[in-house]
């Protein structure tokens, strides 16, 4: 095994070689970064050009070049990488580090709800196969495979970010949107639930009323304009959550498992004012990180409080529904910041913002402002990445899980009497993960490059926009650190996808054949 | 024939009497023909077919074309590069260009039926915007074909040498592979834009195809691994044939469903793929018109003037969104465990055969 890796990463850096060697120099054939600075007219321009030819040392022939190049990146192993220069004669180490976080803050929320999103689509189409949802589905995903995403960016900064910003300065639901949305949701949670036809009109029933009335009851009340949850909405909430999680992780025949769940929402109400104040008086990251590590330690304690045999699941079911309803009580309390954050004057009531990552003019200091003002920049483009990537997810998890539900062992589980539940989420569910898992990774590394689009688009200046700006004006240093880190981390993302697949099917070895 | 039917659906499980049925539906059919009805069949694909081909000749035949000192006149009545005046009359205040295309009908309100003179308005200059979209369609579709042939046959010729041959040569191809998979196709386009100037949307499809076929040689790989070890080969090679032969007649047909997917998925890729570099100004450049050009430059006037932002945006999602559901019918087509819903007139009608077989 180790044999095999080492004999991959020597095959790896080779390659990695070959390809940086014949771009460093393809790049450097394809424009002369001195061009501008010649035909210009300035008296300085003479000593620009022995400024840039030194800091950049364009004496040196391309070939050549690259081994200086090589050198620095070569450096890195002694913990000193060098990129070399770009044009501005900044040190590209830190132009990168500073758009490495952006991009990261781009991509990663908007994969992770791709992911969920499109693996929970996937595996309910996959399980009503043939349904009228299931149709639908493979239309929306096939839309979304359609879909330029600068198109897509446009309309949602002119539906979701102008429009509705003209909806918040007075936020009242009209009546067609009421019954439009009543509609949809009853149509959508009818064709999910499914069942005979007098079923199915009992779901749509209840499930148009219920949004009919939730809306009318949020127009009312102004709520867009005033969000917020309180503690008796934040604890219905957690007990749904806590039903949930126990369903899907244990199923609900398991009273210990569901106890514990419940017990981290009774927790979770008790400790609602406490939380309160601490977010109000010692706002910053450590308290979210310390409360993280306390929701992981209750949920530990209060599950091996109810677990008498069998505690992993327990507690692990007390774990997931803790975290769950910790995100519920964070996103209360970013509701409650809504408001005064909208009313400061430089959001001025259009809270979502069409372009940029933060807003400049907005006062530091308050830790809920400056989180929220991030967030509220992040909704269009990672609406916009989730939207086109969830495709690709709901096609493979279905298709993955379709074959699997083919597969003797399930009907073996079927045969033996286990549960639907337990054979859905044991043996399918879990199967239908080992080669996604490996797209997971393959595609996380590739995002690091960038949606240069997006990035553009949405006046991000992340990875995407460096690549686009080294390209436009032939600055070499840069373009090659771009994409050494993008190709590195594709290289070896295959890699690791290629171990976690043996490491994950124990029918599968690498290094072998 | 009447034996066999009996025999093949008198099997009382639910199973064997959806095989039943799969197993008449195929009987003394070639695989070719059963590929054929399973396509026909696939509604959403079918649908599809028929808009992709419309809409190729719809789109080629608007606009004159020239042949070498040929010039097949099209039958619009503006090319992209007349200049009209831009109209005003019927716009909204201080608009001008604005579409004349109407669907509404006199007594409500609306023009009338009919095309106008600017069905999609007027660009800034008073370009006829008709003419630009059909250009730009024009450019799409044959980016998207230049990249399907090069790139499918590039794909499938290293995949099935590697496949096929093993050893030393499928090391040094496969990494080659990886190789050109690290090298961003965008760098390429901009040498080449720096020493040659822009070469014209063909050189363009051209070059993106040279990049494009990385994922299918992969994947045709894979296929040749498998077929090449089963039986058939060995029969065929004990018989005497080449290797050649053994490539051509007897793995390379039974690998072209998945070659053929994956072809149509490059395809509305490459369609995408197209448009984005446009819009980033590595791709199709003015003078030149292209889908995701038209998009880029008028971008910032879709609160103004919507529809220079919707019909470029219209026809991508159309020709992409075409394609896909034809693969997605090739795809089930080709799959041999793939099976159609059983519905309760196929039951009833496998009753009846098998009532009147006894």
């Amino acid at each position: 095994m180790v044999a095999y890796i080492f004999r991959r990463l020597g095959i790896l850096s080779v390659i990695l070689f070959g390809s940086s060697f014949i771009l460093y120099n393809l790049a450097a054939i394809s424009g002369d970064p001195l061009e501008a600075l010649r035909t210009s007219t300035d008296p300085n321009a003479k000593q620009q050009i022995l400024a840039l030819t030194r800091t950049l040392q364009l004496d040196v022939p391309p070939p050549l070049r690259y081994f200086l190049w090589l050198k620095g990146i070569l450096a890195g192993f002694t913990g000193h990488i060098d990129f070399g220069k770009t044009r501005d004669a900044q040190l590209v180490t830190s132009v990168i580090s500073t758009a490495i976080p952006t991009t990261i803050r781009l991509v990663f929320l908007a994969t992770i709800t791709a992911i969920v999103l499109g693996i929970t689509i996937g595996i309910v189409t996959a399980l009503r196969q043939y349904s009228r949802f299931d149709y639908a589905m493979t239309f929306v995903s096939f839309l979304m495979f359609s879909l330029p995403i600068f198109w897509v960016a446009v309309l949602l900064k002119e539906f979701l970010a102008i429009q509705f910003n003209n909806f918040l300065a007075n936020p009242q639901i009209p009546v067609t949107w009421i019954i439009g949305l009543s509609v949809a949701s009853g149509v959508i949670w009818s064709a999910i639930i499914s069942g005979d036809r007098k079923r199915v009109w009992q779901i749509f029933g209840v499930v148009a009323l219920g949004t009919a009335a939730l809306l009318t009851l949020l127009s009312l009340t102004s709520w867009f304009a005033k969000p917020g949850l309180g503690p008796i909405v934040v604890f219905g909430i957690s007990i749904g959550i806590a039903y949930g999680v126990t369903q899907l992780s244990t199923g609900l025949q398991n009273k210990a498992a569901l106890r514990s769940a419940q017990a981290m929402a009774v927790i979770a109400l008790v400790l609602y004012y406490p939380n309160q104040w601490l977010f109000d008086h010692h706002a910053n990251w450590l308290l979210i990180l310390a409360q993280l590590a306390a929701t992981i330690g209750i949920a530990f304690v209060v599950g091996l409080k109810f677990a008498k045999i069998d505690r992993g699941p327990t507690i692990r079911t007390a774990a997931i529904a803790g975290f769950m309803i910790g995100i519920i009580t964070l996103l209360d309390r970013f509701m409650q910041t809504w408001n005064p954050y909208m009313s400061t004057d430089a959001v001025n009531f259009r809270p979502i913002p069409t372009t940029g990552q933060v807003n400049p003019l907005l006062e530091p200091g308050n830790f809920w402002f400056t989180t929220l003002d991030i967030l509220v920049h992040m909704i269009l483009p990672t609406i916009a990445l989730t939207l086109i990537s969830f495709a690709g997810y709901i096609r493979y998890s279905r298709g993955t899980l379709l074959e699997v539900l083919n597969q003797d062992y399930i009907r073996t589980a079927r045969a033996k009497g286990l549960n639907e539940r337990t054979v859905i989420m044991r043996h399918a569910f879990r199967n239908t993960m080992i080669p996604l898992t490996t797209i997971m990774v393959v595609d996380f590394a590739g995002l690091i490059g960038g949606a240069i689009i997006t990035e553009r688009v949405f006046g991000w200046i992340g990875m995407g926009t460096l690549f686009n700006k080294a390209i436009n004006s032939f600055d070499l240093n840069l373009l090659m650190a771009v994409f050494f880190i993008t190709a590195s981390l594709s290289v070896i993302a295959n890699l690791v996808a290629d171990l976690l697949y043996s490491a994950l099917d124990p029918r599968i070895r690498a290094g072998k054949g | 024939m009447a034996k066999k039917n009996t025999s093949a659906v008198e099997t009382t499980t639910q199973d064997g009497g959806e095989n039943a049925i799969f197993n008449k539906e195929t009987e003394g059919l070639s695989q070719g023909q059963i590929v054929l009805r399973r396509f026909v069949r696939h509604r959403g694909a079918m649908t599809s077919l028929f808009i992709i081909v419309g809409l190729i000749l719809f789109v080629f035949s608007a606009l004159d074309q020239k042949i070498g000192p040929f010039k097949i006149p099209g039958w619009w009545h503006y090319g992209t590069e007349d200049l009209p005046e831009l109209r005003s009359e019927g716009c909204k205040e201080g608009l001008v260009g604005c579409p004349t295309f109407s669907l509404r009908p006199k007594f409500l309100g609306g023009a009338g039926f009919g095309l106008g003179e600017h069905p999609f308005g007027q660009d800034d200059i008073g370009r006829d915007y008709f003419a630009l979209v059909m250009r730009g369609a024009q450019r799409s579709i044959m980016v998207m074909f230049v990249i399907g042939i090069i790139g499918g046959t590039l794909g499938t010729i290293i995949g099935a040498i590697s496949g096929f041959y093993r050893g030393w040569i499928d090391a040094v191809l496969m990494r080659f592979t990886d190789f050109i998979i690290t090298i961003p196709a965008i760098i390429i386009g901009s040498v080449v834009g720096y020493h040659f100037g822009n070469l014209g949307v063909g050189f363009l499809a051209f070059y993106l195809g040279l990049f494009a076929w990385t994922g299918l040689s992969r994947l045709v790989r894979g296929e040749f691994l498998t077929l090449r070890e089963r039986e058939f080969v060995d029969a065929a090679r004990v018989a005497g044939a080449s290797n050649r032969r053994i490539i051509f007649k007897h793995i390379l047909p039974n690998a072209v469903g998945v070659i053929i997917v994956s072809v149509t998925l490059l395809m509305s890729g490459a369609i995408l793929l197209e448009t984005a570099l446009s819009y980033l100004g590595f791709g199709v450049v003015a003078p030149d018109v292209s889908l995701g050009l038209l998009i880029s430059q008028y971008q910032d006037s879709f609160t103004t003037r919507p529809w220079l932002f919707w019909y470029p945006g219209l026809f991508i999602i159309t020709i992409a969104l075409s394609i896909n559901f034809i693969g997605d019918g090739l795809r089930d087509a080709f799959d041999p465990r793939q099976r159609r819903r059983i519905t309760k007139k196929d039951r009833e009608s496998a009753k009846t055969v098998k009532k009147a077989g006894a």
